[in-house]
């Protein structure tokens, strides 16, 4: 391969390559000769070489032995060296590593180049990846430069002063003054950075808030300037003047107004004004959505409406969704009059709208509305995507606990979840449950029914598994019984009931803990029915010798239980209080004396 | 702040990527192939806006997506940034690359990387939005080719002042 083929040649031989080997190949021994041309101190073609080597690396092969070479490249007189050293600087190096600090010095020369194309590549490389001490060293450069005549300049010094301010808060005092200035400024694209400064430095200090609010007036006319400019088409997009600026305006405008009302009464004509030009567009919208957040008391009803049209536009619901998000913890009754359109979202195909209709249903939930609600939410879990199901689920569960209108519902809600998603629940989800059944001692009969008959249908979702064993061991009497007020019983026998613990105990699709269950609700049986306590004492005994070690030392002491302590079996597996079933085995602890 | 900007063709194989944080080669190259998986499975007809990326920035992280013809353009951006108004960036870039390159298409961005990056660089600069006037950026690039071109008057010519 000849060692001055372009950039083009090069990129035209590694496409031909047919394999992936192929072209690791080809790359390779192109940056053998790269490696082998940096090392001669020749000048020849050393920008092709670096603009080669970085093309390799956007493909992913290491190109870390070019860091010197940008370095040098940086430092040469010819500004098409320089430029692309300063693209290599920007894609090979950071912080990290030692050779950034040695471009320091030539970005501090070339900021004061004549050239203002070099001086913004100097801005701009600083910008991108400037460390803490290179900002340090460099503020007071870019503090003059702010001050330039050239609005080029001065806007590109203006972000690269945001980049300074986020890596050292402390030098934010530095630009402070300039960046008023910079607000009398014509130019849009200076205008837009002193804004995005301005912004940085009230996030970064409340203390530049007040120093800031003298500003108001000013940034209140630019915007004003924007809005009825009329047709400007140098910055117009669909019909609006420079909605980039206008947005950022409207953002800083929010931050400034915050808590304030000075400031928010020098607004209020502005913002009827955006809100009142918004309503004729349909297209290019952002800022109408900006506006919001900027809109304090009675204007809010009005946005929310507007937010609302949005909505029932299927390319802007996701940002509709989005907007409403942020007002709906302050001014829930405003949102909830969509809470229909929301709640369709849920049935939306595409996967983001249907995160962010989830998000917003489970904010608007409220006792008034929770049984509507609780159905759609439980039909949106049965179809929603994977990903999107855990969340789903915690988040019915907490709303459940908030505002379930009778311990009944609450229960059905929990083991309608369980059985649709009940591998996507979170650990503690079983305890909680076991713990609500506990204390709703009226439906003891109900709940142990409803989860029998889950159980024998199906043993695969290991939480509902381990609380209908839980509950069958804890209540088994009631189940035989056969009465129950709240639901037709089935009439169950004592070996149907051994039947189905003991599919949960041999089936392969059980985990150790569910099987640990069903082993203690086997247990606990042997003092609530009659006739099968041989079986069970069997079963028991088969299970001393299990693999599984905690499930064995289960067995083994229910065994001991049953031979040497038959007289503490009743008060060991009498009915318990306590949460976890894990109570029973510390009474038998104490017993067994360990 | 736009964290990354990505272009990439419909079998993910990239054109530009651009990052304005620090990540090692191999989180790069590992983040574009996540964004390539996430934003391919997309259908034409559902909105241009995707969470879920969990390596760059966690969950405070968006992907902002349009798709023409061959190629993905995809900014990812965090809350601070809206979501309208990358798309309109987006559009902006596009429409600059198709006045420098006229008639531009995937080939035109394979074997001039570096042009783009030069184009970008007027637009984007540290995850900022720098310039949204095609007009002002074309000027500027243009100016700057020239100087490349005219490479031995570097020091001759006289401070310009706009």
């Amino acid at each position: 391969m000849s060692p001055s083929v372009c950039l083009q040649e090069m990129i035209r031989v590694i496409r031909g390559a047919r394999t992936q080997g192929e072209e690791r190949g080809v790359i390779q021994r192109e940056c053998a000769a790269i490696r082998a041309q940096f090392r001669q101190a020749d000048s020849g073609g050393r920008s092709h070489n670096l603009a080669k080597l970085l093309y390799v690396h956007m493909l992913g092969y290491p190109a870390h032995f070019g860091q010197m070479e940008c370095v040098r490249l940086i430092a040469s007189s010819k500004y098409s060296e320089k430029r692309i050293g300063y693209l290599g600087a920007m894609m090979l190096l950071d912080e990290k590593q030692d050779a950034s600090l040695l471009i320091t010095n030539s970005i501090k020369n070339d900021l004061s180049h004549s050239s203002q194309h070099v001086q913004s590549l100097a801005l701009c490389t600083l910008a991108c990846m400037g460390s803490a001490e290179m900002c340090r060293d460099l503020a007071p450069e870019i503090e003059r430069l702010l001050k330039a005549s050239n609005s080029y300049i001065k806007k590109k010094a203006a972000l690269c002063a945001v980049h300074i301010v986020r890596k050292i808060p402390e030098l934010g005092e530095m630009f402070t003054p300039s960046a008023h200035s910079l607000l009398s400024e014509k130019n849009h694209g200076v205008l837009h950075g002193a804004v995005i400064l301005i912004t940085e430095l009230c996030e970064r200090n409340p203390d530049n808030l007040k120093q800031f609010r003298k500003s108001v007036p000013e940034l209140v006319q630019i915007m004003k300037n924007l809005v009825t400019s009329g047709y400007s088409p140098e910055h117009n997009v669909a019909g609006i003047s420079d909605p980039f600026l206008q947005v950022r305006i409207l953002r800083l405008l929010r931050i400034l107004g915050r808590n304030n009302d000075a400031a928010s009464d020098a607004m209020n004509d502005l913002l009827a004004q955006v809100y009142s030009t918004s309503k004729s567009i349909t297209t290019g919208i952002s800022f109408p959505f900006h506006s919001i957040h900027s809109i304090y008391g009675l204007y809010t009803l009005y946005m929310v409406k507007r937010i609302g049209t949005f909505l029932l536009i299927i390319e802007f619901s996701y940002i509709s969704m989005t907007s409403l998000q942020k007002i709906v913890q302050t001014d829930h009754t405003a949102v909830q009059r969509h809470r229909g359109t929301i709640v369709d979202c849920l049935k939306d195909q595409d996967a983001s709208v249907k995160r962010r209709a989830l998000e917003l249903s489970l904010a608007l939930v409220s006792a008034a509305n929770i049984r509507s609600m609780m159905k759609e939410l439980l039909l949106f879990l049965s179809t929603c995507p994977p990903e999107l199901r855990s969340h789903a689920a915690s988040g019915i569960f907490n709303a459940a606990e908030r505002y379930a209108p009778s311990q009944r519902w609450h229960i059905d809600t929990i083991l309608h979840v369980l059985v649709t998603a009940g591998g996507d629940v979170r650990d503690e989800t079983v305890p909680n449950l076991i713990q609500l059944i506990t204390a709703a001692s009226e439906l003891h009969c109900y709940t142990v029914h409803k989860l029998y008959r889950a159980l024998i249908s199906d043993i695969v979702q290991q939480s509902l598994v381990q609380v209908a064993c839980w509950c069958i061991g804890e209540y088994g009497d009631l189940l035989l019984k056969g009465e129950c007020e709240e639901i037709t019983p089935m009439q169950v026998t004592e070996d149907d009931v051994l039947d189905a613990l003991e599919t949960v105990l041999q089936s392969h699709m059980s985990t150790p803990t569910s099987r640990g269950f069903a082993l203690t609700a086997i247990m606990k049986l042997s003092t609530r029915i009659t006739n099968n306590v041989d079986r069970i004492r069997s079963v028991v005994s088969i299970y001393g010798s299990c693999i599984d070690v905690e499930l064995q030392q289960r067995a083994v002491e229910y065994n001991a239980l049953f031979k040497k302590y038959d007289h503490m079996r009743y008060f060991t597996m009498s009915y318990c209080t306590v949460i976890l079933e894990f109570g029973c085995r510390s009474r038998l602890s104490l017993v067994l004396g360990y | 702040m736009i964290k990354a900007i990505l272009i990439f063709n419909n079998h993910g194989k990239p054109r530009l990527s651009k990052f304005y944080e620090h990540y090692t080669e191999d989180t790069e190259q590992q983040i574009i192939r996540e964004t390539f998986h996430l934003v391919s499975k997309r259908d034409e007809n559902v909105c241009n806006f995707l969470e879920g990326g969990m390596l760059i920035g966690g969950s405070d992280n968006k992907l902002i997506y349009r798709h023409y013809a061959t190629l993905y353009f995809v900014f990812c951006v965090d809350s601070s940034e809206s979501e309208l108004g990358i798309l309109d960036l987006i559009q902006v870039f596009v429409e600059t690359l198709d006045k420098c390159f006229e008639n531009v298409c995937e080939l035109d961005l394979i074997f001039h990387v570096d042009k783009v990056h030069n184009i970008l660089a007027e637009m984007v600069m540290g995850g900022m939005v720098l310039e949204t006037n095609m007009n002002e950026i074309i000027t500027q690039v243009d100016a700057q080719n020239k100087m490349e071109k005219s490479e031995t008057f570097i020091f001759q010519s006289p401070r310009q002042d706009r």
